[in-house]
């Protein structure tokens, strides 16, 4: 898939996706290695992205399972499709019960969901397992006999062993403590926030119209606002939006009264709003 | 490629030596990612390890220490003659204005050969990060520093500028890590790795001892308050579940059984009564403990919504409720400490604990928090100060509660030396010992009721 890691930070760059060397290596090496991939990190450093971005690189098909509360077998692995399986048999009345059951439980009458669907494909895939976090416990182990041998039991058809290995990307809040046994069998990676000279990159790229002087300032207030300790640091996410905002509203340098009128996009808790106030010298709000 | 092998099965050795739990599997696949990534570049060797061996992002910072002993960057001292002290602090002033790391990384390696060696004889010398920045004093640069890169950048005047000071001293304290680093590389050569990575790396903050962290450490340890609850509502909701399930009632299943004929065709089980434990909790937060009280309650904030009613006293000789400072406590976690002892009342007459008085107090005034249904936690190292224990309360809290559980953060071994009542303690009501996060978690998700 990749010849080495310079090539994954140079072909994820051109979808659009800057990668840091500590990603960059994992999904070299989560390529090479063929083991699925734990994506952990806060809220909005783009861990959903490095999947998508993968699947672009790769020109494959991105399957994505989003997990939640309550998510099962049949909405991550299969379904039979019982309406449908009613009317076949209603439909052939003469027929003899053998006839009848051999027929019902056949491809046609399978509803693959997106664990199936990523194992069943005959081309390359990138399987996103996304928020799996959310998902109850019952469900990794589910996703453990998947994981680690690409493989599903349906036991009227047999077993389904994937042909081509998908790429797997799991990712997580850590919202709950995934299991050992689910770690083990992954590579993992913790994004976090990045540094300064590739933060400073990301804005140039997604909010090109924005002033070299200004962005710089931008990524060295979001920096120091992400080492005060706050409820929720803001996230790349917040930084690009910030931009965006100051953007559209035309400031050319950041100010006391710019930094303090637009200090809620980037932070969400008023307590935080206040901390960072007092710490920036802004005068009350 | 057997010494590359050997290398990281030194490495794993080490990194288990201090907790990290890692199988034979991810030492293979570790082995793997060395051959597809190759030697040449350090920085994508140990994102490469990291991603095979480790779990979680906890455990980051010791293997970097760890990895930078068994791949070093260089060995031996620098080549170059080494500078004298001014020449030095100057260059190193233009590496941090300038923020370039890679020449503060080699500022580091000739401060620590320069100022950092101690001993003469082979076996007792050394290389020391402390002599070194004691030395070097790079903190006092700040004020040099910034007016450089002021004159740099012309005006100065920017909104951005207010956040220089807290920049330079961030790229200050990356230089003293590195010299850390450096002379632990250093002394790894004389010594021996796996002794260095042994005894010279600092542990992950959950198995700090509570009694001898230090402020950084307090700091570290305040930020895993989160995700170990996080951890423990997921283990308490588990047993919860369990519970729920619950046994088999034998005189119901027997009664249902008469309408089959007396044979038990479907087992009734014991109904769960649906109530959420009450929660009570003595902390002593005077002087050394305070750091261990603070976690804990942090701690127990962060899983009320685990319990019906959470209920925190404090004291020193004298006993306060402060579970109202802790609610709003959790905007500010690192004032907590402070702001308790400045509103409540925790001391009379003089300022070292007494936990006979403070918990006769308890048991006096606030004898009707305490329920059937209460689980009540005593943090505290049963230092009484020579003072009455006064049993007396103590067994007639253990009376009313549910349980009473006292977590203890000595090491056992010290129970019951010198002032410390822990053995008359310990004979009413369960004692444990509580040294470090890791312990404390354990604990309270065998002990807190479900």
């Amino acid at each position: 898939m990749f010849t080495s890691v310079d090539d994954v930070s140079a072909r994820l760059a051109e979808t659009g996706y800057l990668a840091s060397p500590a990603v960059a290596t994992t999904v070299f090496l989560a390529a090479r290695l063929g083991k699925p991939l734990l994506v952990e990190g806060p809220a909005g450093v783009g861990k959903t992205e490095l999947a998508k971005a993968v699947a672009q690189v790769a020109a494959a098909r991105l399957v994505r399972l989003q997990c939640y509360e309550g998510v099962d077998e049949s909405r991550a692995l299969y379904e039979w499709n019982h309406a449908k399986q009613l009317l076949r048999i209603s439909a052939g009345r003469d027929e003899s019960w053998d006839e009848t059951r051999t027929d019902i439980f056949s491809e046609e009458f399978l509803l693959p969901r997106p664990l199936l669907t990523a194992i069943r494909g005959d081309e390359p895939t990138v399987l996103l397992i996304d928020e799996t976090d959310k998902a109850d416990v019952e469900m990794e182990g589910l996703l453990l006999e998947v994981l680690s041998d690409f493989q599903v039991t349906v036991p009227e058809l047999g077993t389904v062993t994937a042909t081509r290995r998908p790429f797997v990307v799991l990712t997580s809040n850590a919202g709950r403590e995934l299991s050992e046994a689910l770690r083990r069998r992954c590579l993992f990676l913790h994004i976090g926030f990045p540094e300064e000279e590739l933060e400073r990159r990301i804005v140039r790229l997604k909010v090109p119209g924005l002033g070299q002087a200004l962005t710089e300032s931008v990524v060295r207030v979001v920096g120091a606002l992400r080492a005060m300790d706050l409820r929720k640091a803001p996230s790349v996410a917040e930084t690009v939006d910030w931009a965006r905002t100051l953007l559209a509203l035309g400031a050319d340098t950041l100010d006391e009264t710019v930094v303090r009128d637009t200090l809620g996009v980037i932070l969400k808790h008023q307590d935080d709003i206040q901390k960072a106030a007092a710490k920036l010298d802004l005068e009350a709000l | 490629m057997t010494a590359v092998a050997e290398r990281i099965t030194g490495l794993v050795g080490a990194l288990r030596g201090h907790g990290v739990r890692i199988g034979t599997g991810e030492t293979v696949d570790a082995a793997r990612a060395v051959e597809a990534l190759g030697l040449a570049d350090r920085e994508l060797l140990r994102e490469g390890l990291a991603a095979t061996l480790l779990h979680g992002p906890g455990q980051r910072a010791l293997f970097d220490s760890v990895f930078d002993l068994y791949f070093p960057r260089g060995v031996g001292g620098p080549r170059e003659a080494p500078l004298d002290r001014e020449t030095l602090r100057d260059r190193l002033a233009e590496a941090l204005a300038a923020d370039d790391r890679a020449l503060m990384a080699r500022l580091a390696a000739e401060a620590v050969d320069g100022m950092g060696g101690y001993g003469s004889s082979p076996g007792s010398d050394g290389w020391s990060a402390y002599q070194t920045l004691d030395r070097l004093r790079p903190q006092t640069l700040l004020a040099r520093v910034r007016a450089d890169v002021r004159g740099r950048d012309g005006s100065g005047a920017g909104f951005a500028d207010r956040l220089l000071d807290d920049e330079i001293r961030g790229r200050i304290e990356e230089f003293r890590r590195m010299v850390a680093a450096e002379a632990r590389r250093r002394v790894a050569e004389r010594r021996g790795r796996d002794e260095i990575a042994r005894r010279g790396v600092r542990p992950t903050a959950d198995r700090v001892d509570f009694l001898f962290a230090n402020r950084d450490q307090l700091t570290e340890l305040r930020r895993a308050v989160a995700p170990l609850a996080r951890k423990l509502a997921t283990r308490l909701a588990a047993r919860r579940r369990r519970a729920a399930r619950g046994t088999v009632d034998l005189r119901r299943t027997l009664r249902s059984s008469l309408s089959t004929g007396g044979v038990p065709m479907r087992p009734v089980l014991r109904r769960r009564r649906p109530v959420r434990p009450e929660l009570v909790l003595l902390c002593d937060v005077s002087g050394s403990v305070s750091g261990f009280s603070d976690f804990t309650m942090l701690l127990v904030q962060a899983l009320h919504d685990q319990f019906s009613k959470v209920r925190v006293f404090a004291f020193v000789n004298r006993l306060d409720e402060v579970t109202g400072l802790l609610d709003h406590g959790r905007a500010d976690p690192d004032g907590l400490g402070a702001r308790i002892r400045a509103e409540a009342t925790l001391t009379g007459w003089h300022g070292s604990s007494d936990y006979g008085v403070a918990l006769g107090e308890f048991a006096e005034r606030y004898g009707g928090a305490v329920g059937p249904r209460t689980t009540v936690f005593v943090l505290g190292d049963a230092r009484t100060n020579m003072s009455d224990p006064n049993l007396h309360a103590v067994r007639e809290v253990a009376r009313q509660a549910r349980r009473v559980y006292w977590l203890n953060p000595e090491p056992r071994d010290r129970w019951g030396t010198g002032d410390s009542a822990a053995p008359a303690y310990a004979g009413l009501v369960a004692m444990h010992e509580c040294r470090t996060a890791r312990q404390l978690g354990a604990l309270i998700a065998r002990l807190l009721p479900v």
